[in-house]
């Protein structure tokens, strides 16, 4: 038997090993369209990824969902390929296809197997350059997106998220969920679809982004042979205009606002209001401030209100960074009885990071290095790579974004912490969204000095 | 497709596995405990994943949340409980794997002194809550529990779900917890994996400091199926599916009807295991698929359609799901559904059908174990193939399964699926029971 272990105290590891993100290499390619490729070292797998910088934000005033519904058009036929031809040779390669629309950004990637690399990446070009858009097929689309639409009303975290969205940004670019409203949806007609897609998905407007077990040279080979001739377009889609011309989102239109669920035994929660942009200079401060307030399990607010006071199956807390400022929210779903309790503690917590209440050294410690130590786990695969360059893209990030994240983050002290919350964390003009049991919570509510309640209705503001 | 690996049983049962791969300097540490809430018993469901809970909450010599330490050392971490099996991991960077080693092997040797009343009461609020938001709280939160109870008896140890009764849930006493640990939680029924950024001796040497002082379990602890193939203990009493068909009914905070079909199929493993999962590829994956084209595509009739195989240790069971289009009722889909499994048992599935669904699954096993750590990540699957089948090489086997399954194989596993032979379940908007199947009884959850 080899010597027993010292039980007297935990082992500590210290720092971690040096880990950095693959180089990325830049070029462009003959069609003027961006690559972007980050040689990995992993499995067999090869990960491209599409990216037009233009999302639901993107989406005219009229026509909420518009981005999401082309997107989802994408894979229904191409020009040459009827559905069950283009779904058979995707089957065929086991390639998996992903489409992905943010508020400031689509994404479409192909996952495939390194030895079909550059058949998924022809059959890519394919979906997103010459997509068929038939009547027939944009009819059924869309009534299946009609469909859910309908199904997310049921949906308390959905009716939360649409709720707290149109709260804090009102008519702003940002104040609509991605799938739009069941009434924008049942006006739209396929011409909007191919407008859309004529006017944003240019491959001028797009960057690629190439990541697996393939050197850079491999890749834009490939690339340039698949993009081959392809009429790049004119890259004017690259300023995304309608968030920019937007400007800041007016006050939110309630401070209180309550959706009845009857019956329910658990009140969902989204508390916040318009933060940071990610490109905010706060970024690393925010991200400790995040780490101690309710962005990991060992955090304020999980601590106290699931690990004390057992009232949730947990809550976190997160800045979405965006383009142009996102939000901040807390979110969580807690037992009926104990809604007001818990909404008075987030916003007590939210107020108290910024001055009376400051994060103390070892929660300060405890944020910079699960953060720091984390970093390497945050890129093990060839997709996580892919999202991590498209970041950069997105954000018109320096190159040297992730090399700086370490020594930035291990640099945040105390006071750029107190002084981030200050700036940052207002929980005297936070929003509170509750779907809940209004008959039961209604006192308890009323005692929270948010005004009164403002009612909003499960199936959103055009009804149906 | 191969995963190199070196395993070695310490003295007191438990049984080591390290796999190495130096892309990454992080390293996983998996452990899984084979014991689950088929080692309940009614009346007294939802123990097992309430204990995993505990075993976050301290142990002798670290008697505080578990969480705080990995966290900073730049960990991820998480467990989960299903029917069969318990499983708890860490990813940490490649120099805090004595931390993980200290920690996982204090609470398999020293939880007991650490656990008390206070940790149990919270934790049982926590599991009240996560079923809350999990289940009753979620438009149709409920199926499972209605599907499981239906499809195997009450003496069947997956007549319940693994989240529990809540009368079960609140009548539990911390003695309870700690016979729970006393009777399960043993090096010799556990299995652990270490994947990543380590050297094999090294690694197994870390492992024998930590976990060789933690003695063996009595006999008889290790709960599954022994490894020489015959019966575990604890297998079904009742072999066989509901005798003819069970059409049950629930109302629920929904907007669309949806309907549930189910059968018990072969166990993990078993003859027929993976041919139901191509079966469910056939049947629902993808746009190609002859349920997503017949009901979402070609009559519209339906908003989604999925079928999944549910493998589990003792059997499995066959899950075909469709939620109704807006103003439709769930018979018509169940025409359509009939129909289609008609067809597959009469011709079964052609070359090209077939060709597609099995290149799916090698891909799918290839994306996921790109991870060395976390759920389904390498490390999990080699605990999942040595505790399921004792050998933690069974990858290959496991993919030349899909690989001879072959069309009439195929065929013969869709003519299973009579209708005699289901439990069919609606859920339907509050007041629409119309939109259900005819003839169903109400289901009884909650």
């Amino acid at each position: 038997m080899t010597a027993a272990v010292d039980r007297t105290r935990l082992p500590r590891p210290g720092s971690a090993p040096a880990a950095r993100f693959p180089a990325v290499a830049r070029r462009r390619l003959a069609s003027g369209m961006a690559l972007r490729t980050g040689r990995h070292p992993g499995p067999p797998v090869v990960h491209w990824l599409l990216l037009w910088p233009s999302g639901a934000a993107a989406d005219p005033p009229a026509r909420p969902g518009l981005a999401a519904l082309a997107a989802d058009l994408l894979d229904e036929g191409t020009e040459a390929r009827s559905v069950l031809e283009l779904h058979g040779a995707l089957d065929r390669l086991g390639a998996r296809l992903g489409v992905q629309v943010g508020a400031d950004a689509t994404m479409v990637s192909l996952t495939t197997l390194e030895h079909h690399a550059a058949d998924g990446l022809a059959l890519l070009f394919e979906i997103v350059t010459r997509p068929r858009f038939a009547a027939g097929d944009f009819d059924r689309v869309r009534d299946l997106r009609r469909s859910r639409v309908r199904q997310m009303r049921t949906v308390p975290a959905a009716v939360a998220e649409r709720v707290y969205l149109e709260t804090l940004y009102g008519e702003h670019p940002y104040g609509h969920v991605g799938i739009g409203t069941d009434e924008a949806l049942s006006q739209m007609t396929v011409d909007d679809v191919r407008r859309f897609h004529r006017e944003r998905y240019r491959l001028g407007a797009a960057t690629l982004i190439a990541t697996g077990p393939l050197s850079d040279e491999a890749f834009a080979d490939m690339a340039e042979r698949a993009v081959g001739s392809l009429p790049a377009g004119a890259a004017d889609a690259r300023e995304p205009g309608a968030v920019s011309a937007a400007g800041a989102p007016g006050p939110p239109a309630a401070r209180l606002v309550l959706v009845d669920r009857p019956g329910a035994v658990q009140s969902e929660l989204r508390i916040g209001h318009v933060a940071a942009a990610r490109r905010t200079p706060d970024y690393h401060a925010l991200q400790v401030l995040n780490m101690v307030l309710g962005g990991q399990f060992v955090s304020r607010l999980n601590r106290s209100l699931r690990e004390e006071k057992g009232y949730t199956y947990g809550v976190r807390t997160a800045f979405q960074f965006r383009r142009s400022p996102g939000p901040f929210v807390m979110q969580g779903s807690v037992q009926a009885d104990a809604t007001a309790e818990a909404i008075r503690e987030v916003l007590d917590e939210m107020d108290g990071l910024g001055g009376r209440r400051p994060a103390t050294p070892p929660e300060l410690d405890l944020a910079r290095s699960a953060l720091t130590r984390g970093f390497a786990r945050g890129f093990e695969t060839a997709g996580q790579v892919a999202r991590g360059v498209a970041q950069l893209v997105q954000y018109d990030l320096p190159a040297d974004e992730y090399d700086r994240f370490v020594p930035a983050v291990a640099a945040v002290d105390g006071a750029a912490v107190t002084a981030a919350a200050a700036r940052h964390l207002r929980a005297d003009r936070a929003v509170v969204v509750v779907v809940g049991p209004a008959a039961q919570l209604e006192g308890g509510l009323g005692a929270l000095s948010l005004g009164e309640p403002q009612r909003a209705e499960e199936q959103g503001r055009d009804g149906g | 497709m191969t995963l190199e690996w070196t395993r070695e049983t310490l003295d007191n049962g438990l049984d080591v596995i390290v796999h190495e791969d130096h892309r990454c300097p992080i390293v996983a540490v998996n452990l899984w405990y084979h014991v689950g809430s088929r080692n309940e018993s009614p009346g007294r469901t939802g123990l097992a994943h309430l204990f995993e809970h505990l075993m976050f909450e301290g142990s002798l010599h670290h008697d505080a949340n578990y969480f705080t330490p990995l966290q900073e050392a730049g960990a991820a971490v998480n467990g989960s409980t299903s029917c069969d099996r318990t499983n708890y991991w860490e990813v940490v960077p490649a120099n805090a794997l004595d931390l993980a080693l200290w920690l996982e092997s204090d609470r398999m040797g020293y939880l007991l002194p650490a656990l008390t009343a206070e940790k149990f009461d919270n934790q049982r609020e926590v599991v009240l809550n996560e079923r809350r938001q999990q289940y009753e709280n979620r438009p149709y939160g409920l199926a499972l529990m209605a599907l499981m109870s239906a499809l195997f008896p009450p003496d069947h140890p997956y007549h319940w779900a693994t989240i529990g009764e809540v009368a079960d849930l609140r009548a539990f006493t911390l003695e309870d917890a700690r016979a729970f640990f006393r009777t399960w939680y043993h090096p010799d029924n556990a299995s652990l994996t270490v994947a990543g950024d380590v050297e094999t001796g090294a690694a197994m040497a870390a492992v024998r400091r930590h976990f060789e002082e933690i003695p063996a379990g009595p006999s008889g602890s290790r709960a599954g199926r022994p490894r020489d193939g015959s019966s575990p203990p604890g297998a079904p009493v009742t072999p066989h599916g509901p005798a003819g068909e069970r059409r049950l009914l629930l109302e629920d905070r929904v907007e669309l009807p949806r309907l549930y079909l189910a059968w018990r199929t072969p166990a993990l493993f078993d003859e027929g295991d993976a041919g139901m999962d191509l079966l469910a590829h056939v049947l629902a994956g993808g746009k190609t698929s002859r349920l997503y084209r017949a009901l979402v595509h070609d009559r519209r009739i339906a908003a989604d359609v999925s079928a999944a195989q549910g493998s589990r240790e003792l059997g499995g069971w066959f899950c075909i799901t469709a939620t109704a289009a807006p103003g439709r009722g769930l018979a018509d889909l169940d025409d359509v559904i009939r129909g289609e499994l008609a067809a597959l048992a009469g011709y079964g599935p052609d070359s090209d059908e077939l060709e597609r669904a099995l290149a799916q699954v090698e891909a799918q096993f290839v994306y996921g174990l790109q991870t060395v750590g976390g759920f389904h990540g390498r490390s999990d699957q080699l605990n999942a193939y040595n505790v399921y089948t004792g050998d933690p090489g069974f990858l290959g086997r496991d993919l030349a399964r899909y690989r001879e399954a072959g069309a009439a194989h195929v065929r013969e596993l869709a003519r299973r699926l009579t209708p005699g032979g289901r439990v069919a379940l609606s859920i339907v908007p509050a007041g629409e029971s119309a939109r259900g199947l005819a003839g169903s009884a109400r289901a009884e959850v909650s």
